[in-house]
């Protein structure tokens, strides 16, 4: 059940990968992504994490996302119109990417020789209260800096909106 | 296993049906209430009392012409009404309707499923919501559906942030994120529930949910997605029979979620106000032959000739509805199904009682009262009781 559900939710979130490449229209390409952010939300599910995929699909899919839909409908952007590629980019491409994916396969095989095998369900950690914990406990630090970082991007937005308005 | 799949199966039939049910007449109601508040009878020709007009609203929408303009981006304005109901109607799911019953021998909680997360679960599931608003205003192609679908995913996302700050606080009380163990957290009486509990009574908090419920669910007085004077129908102009429908459908099921929410967090869920032995279980019998006395007064009152049928069959059913809230093998289950929907209809007949007395804001006065006013509220309240929370603990 649970490999049968991770199958159809990782091939619905490639899919999607996929399509928001291919789509020549921004809100399309949008709408494949939240369809991305969704599957891997119902991956986390699938592996225990409950927080982390409420929290992704709060955050992502609909925060973030709603966003950019926004945007694009603010800024009425049309479809982009598909140029012809060069003739080393139609000749190199296939290979290049075959190279691409065999280096990556090679270095995740080098930097976790021998780890166990996933189970679905298996992590321990993924309830709101272990979450909270491990957030103010073992990774204070990072999360007060990260926060800081939150801020500072929030003032220079504002600053930079102000200098636009006098 | 197999028996707990078939318990599953008759409860998603059964809420569903009651769902549906309840939509359709929640119009209705919407409707006569309105009429009321304007002194004027509203619906009254098909049925008595008008009270099949749902039925004849559906027959209409089934059977009209369904358009497609040629102008429109088609995929995105086909998944625009789907999505929207989809997300409507999936937050039903955990909504807890009462504690566990007993069913021909197997215990079963009045909930389809309770997830550790619930809470956040409808927050999801209430922010997936805006897309179907935003693209059915975008794929249209339309200037007045556009700037609806605009106007409305500002104002949820805006609306969003007061309404998850004042969800926090409950839940600090509570400390708990699933919708039941949160109406166990509750029990025993009035002073229990979120509302007034202690160390600090989020009386507020109560109020800026309601107030971001209402925008969340873009009713008046904050309907501006479609806001007739200035956007004709806005997202939903060129959408026509069952894709109007389900849009319709799916603002008046969001209305049910967020006034189950606000039972659920604020007023303590299925508990009654104070404890059975202090005659709370004789309240609805009480109620409901009130009622009945009512109606039957009316009904054979001289001056309402029109109503003399209509109203002692109702009284009649009043007072049969009475005796079996008397009735011992099921009030374990009906007596906590009245309280929980007794809470909820309250808050939906404020829905409706806001919609017949407010007037529409304006554009920048709900932008400013979101970011001025209720965000910074809704912070220090927030602030305040995890403050309290952490003293006592």
């Amino acid at each position: 059940m649970d490999v049968i559900l991770f199958l159809a939710f990782a091939i619905i979130a490639v899919v999607c990968a996929i399509n928001v490449v291919v789509q020549t229209h921004p809100i399309s390409s949008a709408v494949s992504l939240v369809g991305v952010m969704g599957s891997l939300a119902v991956l986390y599910l699938l592996l225990g994490a409950e927080f982390l995929a409420a929290a992704q699909v709060i955050v992502y899919a609909g925060a973030i996302m709603v966003l950019f839909v926004f945007v694009i409908m603010l800024l009425n952007a049309g479809a982009e119109s598909k140029k012809g590629r060069s003739f080393t980019a139609q000749l190199l491409g296939l290979p290049l990417w075959v190279a691409f994916l065999g280096l990556m396969a090679y270095f995740i095989q080098r930097l976790y020789p021998q780890s166990t095998r996933v189970h679905f369900g298996g992590f321990k950690g993924g309830g709101a209260a272990e979450i909270g914990h491990a957030l103010f406990t073992t990774f204070l630090l990072p999360f007060e800096v990260t926060s800081i970082l939150i801020l500072v991007a929030i003032l220079g937005a504002i600053v930079l909106a102000r200098k636009e308005m006098d | 296993m197999d028996s707990f799949i078939v318990i599953s199966l008759i409860k998603v039939a059964v809420v569903f049906a009651v769902l549906l049910t309840t939509l359709a007449y929640l119009q209705w109601v919407e409707r006569k209430v309105i009429a009321h508040i304007q002194v004027r009878p509203g619906p009254y020709r098909v049925g008595p009392h008008g009270l099949l007009q749902p039925v004849a609203d559906i027959v209409k929408l089934l059977t009209k012409e369904d358009l497609v303009p040629t102008y429109v981006n088609k995929p995105l304005y086909l998944l625009a009404p789907f999505l929207a109901m989809t997300m409507a109607l999936l937050s039903i799911s955990v909504i807890p309707f009462g504690p566990q019953i007993q069913v021909a021998g197997y215990q079963t909680y009045m909930q389809l499923t309770d997830l550790n997360i619930g809470v956040l679960f409808v927050l999801a599931v209430s922010s997936m919501g805006v897309y179907g608003i935003a693209l059915a205003g975008w794929s249209s192609n339309n200037k007045y559906a556009l700037l609806g679908g605009l106007r409305s995913s500002a104002q949820m996302i805006s609306y969003e942030l007061p309404m998850s700050l004042a969800i926090a606080a409950p839940l600090l009380i509570s400390n708990t994120l699933s919708l039941r163990r949160l109406v166990e957290k509750q029990a025993g009486g009035i002073w229990n529930w979120n509302v007034l509990h202690g160390p600090f009574p989020q009386i507020v908090s109560f109020i800026i949910f309601l107030i971001a419920a209402f925008a969340e669910t873009n009713r008046i007085p904050f309907d501006l997605p479609e806001a007739e004077n200035e956007l004709v129908a806005g997202f939903h102009t060129e959408y026509s029979s069952m894709k109007f429908a389900s849009f319709f459908m799916s603002e008046y099921a969001n209305m049910i979620t967020v006034s189950c929410m606000a039972t659920l967090l604020f007023l303590g869920g299925w508990v009654a106000p104070w404890p059975a032995e202090y005659g709370s279980s004789y309240v609805p019998a009480a109620i409901f032959v009130l009622a009945g006395l009512v109606a039957l007064y009316h009904g054979f009152h001289p001056a309402r000739r029109r109503d003399g049928y209509t109203l002692p069959v109702f009284g009649v059913l009043f007072l049969i509805a009475a005796a079996v809230f008397l009735l011992p093998m099921v009030q374990s289950w009906l007596i906590p199904l009245f309280w929980f929907c007794a809470k909820t209809g309250g808050i939906l007949f404020g829905f409706m009682w806001i919609r017949g007395t407010l007037p529409r804001f304006r554009y920048d006065q709900l932008m400013g009262f979101t970011w001025k006013f209720l965000f910074p509220v809704a912070m220090l309240n927030l602030l305040v009781t995890g403050f309290l929370v952490a003293l006592r603990s």
